[in-house]
């Protein structure tokens, strides 16, 4: 199967008053994220994708087969589609253990592969259990088993981590980061928290009210300063990507190595020396100073450029700052106050501050 | 103990409701889910003739399907000439003249229950690649079982309880048709059977109470298992 052709979409849907238009192109690899807020048409899209709804025009590819055409009245049903869909709600089977559903779309030939999905989710103590007494975290393992096993083409998930708590958001996160590594299934995954994304996307589709705005690599859309409110704002993170260079165990300390040189310490990982990881950088842990200093507590100080500095359309008092670290890039936020102040221009030299507490990682 | 009068009647009785309930179960699945799942012209109209036996007079019931399946009636000099089946008079058309009575209660009941399964459940079974008839079979009717056991058992009494229509339709026959409720009936229209009538009236009661208690006790082993539960 080539999986290179990934996923296209040409529709057009109403909805009420709502209506949407996409005209887009999935890879056929990696976690894309379908990103924006609620009513932006995601899940719809989501919907579409999944042969739940049928699109008022348009057509849908999946690998070069089609699975919608509204011209020639081609449609192929959601349960031929070989699609994995993870629901929002889970939405297991009552009355089937945990077991029985998992069991439940498996084909003959996954049987093997069984084990190896219950362990990568940590569901093997679950299996006799009802659905009825799971955690909610738990059942979103359990869903995103039973649509693994079904032996999908893709794998859709509509913002697995809604209802969470922090600790439960976070462990799930870590299975999926796990399962997009270990699983070579494209995932279509959507969500409206930009910290999530930066933890599991490499592609990522941007969507406003019912349109795309933006689509592209992930790393390449957080550099675009006209998207830096629709991706999160303040609470917006760049991704990071470097190479574990030490580990320092009496401090629980981990070194890593950025591509033009420098170095970051970050909180003890688990990946091996010589393993590629990335990293969140949330922009409002960024600091600035004109030049190192020890005599400050934080450890990563990194010598940048100023690549673009603007000031945010609808808030006059900030600073949104773009900095060159190699090929690289990292993001800042200021008061325009201490911009001014520290006499900063764009090109000029600059050394970004990161606390080292303000890291978390995923292993690329 | 009993003697061998109350116990035709008693099998017999069980025999028509039983019989009653098994026919009317498939038409009784589909016409609910008909009813619970689509919108369609004549809806109203439909729903209007499903209650039509729980408010008609039983006997005008009867009286419907002696015109119908009697031997002058459409249906019944179909059945006669091409099945050679005689349903007026004999157990087996106690057990229509049943069934038709019990048919809104048994439907009424399966459609509160269809319409309780959340839909969700049955999208995500067809992602997962079921089709139509594996989702109705795996997800639809499970989910559906505390309503079909209820729905069936109130069926089973409605069949057993028949009076009306049965005696017009298939008469009172002593070991074909002579049920609890018109052997009682018979009973009453008898000088000296007040003794006799009281103790069918006890076995009546009887029955209908282990019925009500078997179908409490598996609708609360089924709700238990589809809320997660071992029962």
């Amino acid at each position: 199967m080539n999986h290179d052709n990934g996923l296209i979409l040409e529709v057009s849907h109403r909805l009420g008053a709502f209506s949407l238009e996409a005209d887009l192109t999935l890879p056929g690899r990696g976690v894309t994220a379908l990103f924006g807020a609620s009513g932006s048409g995601k899940t719809s899209l989501l919907r579409l994708i999944a042969g739940l709804d049928r699109p008022d025009r348009g057509r849908i590819e999946l690998d070069g087969e089609p699975l919608v055409d509204t011209a020639t009245r081609h449609f192929v049903p959601a349960h031929r589609r070989r699609l994995g869909v993870v629901f929002q709600e889970a939405r297991l089977f009552p009355h089937y253990r945990v077991r029985g559903n998992l069991a439940y779309a498996m084909p003959a030939h996954m049987a093997s592969r069984f084990e190896a999905v219950v362990g990568l989710l940590g569901i093997d103590h679950l299996l006799a259990r009802y659905p009825a007494t799971l955690s909610g975290g738990e059942a979103r393992r359990v869903a995103i088993g039973r649509a693994l096993l079904s032996d999908p083409c893709l794998l859709l998930m509509d913002e697995p981590l809604t209802g969470l708590d922090g600790a439960r958001k976070r462990e799930l996160l870590r299975y999926i980061q796990r399962l997009a590594d270990e699983v070579d299934i494209p995932i279509v995954y959507v969500s409206h928290e930009p910290a999530e994304l930066v933890e599991v996307a490499d592609t990522l589709i941007l969507m406003e009210q019912g349109r795309v705005r933006a689509q592209g690599k992930l790393d390449a859309l957080m550099e675009r300063c006209d998207l830096t409110d629709a991706l999160g704002g303040f609470d917006a993170a760049m991704p990071l990507e470097a190479s574990v260079q030490a580990h320092d165990g009496a401090y629980g300390l981990t070194r890593l190595g950025l591509d033009d040189g420098q170095v970051l310490i970050v909180p003890g990982m688990t990946a091996s020396l010589g393993q590629r990881v990335r990293l969140r950088v949330p922009v409002r842990e960024v600091a600035l100073a004109r030049a190192p200093s020890a005599e400050l507590s934080y450890r990563n100080q990194l010598v940048t450029v100023i690549e673009q500095a603007w000031v945010p359309p609808g808030d006059a008092a900030t600073m949104e700052l773009r900095l060159r670290l190699g090929s690289q890039m990292l993001g800042a936020r200021l008061t325009r106050k201490s911009y001014d102040e520290l006499g900063l221009v764009v090109g000029q030299e600059v050394t970004a501050l990161v606390r080292t507490v303000a890291f978390s990682s995923r292993d690329v | 103990m009993l003697s061998d009068a109350e116990i035709e009647a008693i099998l017999i009785s069980l025999r028509v409701a039983g019989v009653a309930v098994a026919w009317i179960l498939l038409p009784g699945i589909a016409v609910a889910w008909l009813m619970a799942r689509h919108e369609f012209r004549g809806k109203a109209l439909l729903d209007g003739l499903l209650h039509l036996p729980l408010v008609l007079p039983p006997v005008v019931v009867g009286y419907l399907l002696l015109m119908s399946l009697g031997s002058r009636g459409l249906l019944g000099t179909w059945l006669n000439e091409w099945w050679g089946v005689r349903l007026p008079f004999t157990w087996q058309g106690a057990a229509v003249a049943g069934g038709v009575m019990a048919f809104p209660l048994l439907v009424r009941a399966l459609r509160l229950s269809l319409e309780a399964v959340d839909p969700r459940l049955e999208a995500a079974a067809s992602t997962l690649g079921a089709g139509r008839w594996r989702v109705f079979a795996t997800i639809t009717l499970p989910l559906t079982l505390p309503g079909l056991l209820t729905g069936s058992v109130l069926a089973f009494a409605r069949a057993l309880s028949e009076f009306g229509a049965t005696i017009t339709f298939a008469s009172n026959i002593p070991g074909e048709t002579r049920t609890l409720p018109l052997a009682l009936y018979s009973l009453i229209q008898t000088p000296g059977g007040e003794a006799a009538a009281a103790r069918l009236c006890a076995l009546s009661v009887v029955i209908a109470m282990i019925s009500l208690v078997a179908s409490e006790w598996l609708a609360r082993r089924a709700r238990a298992r589809l809320q997660g539960r071992d029962a």
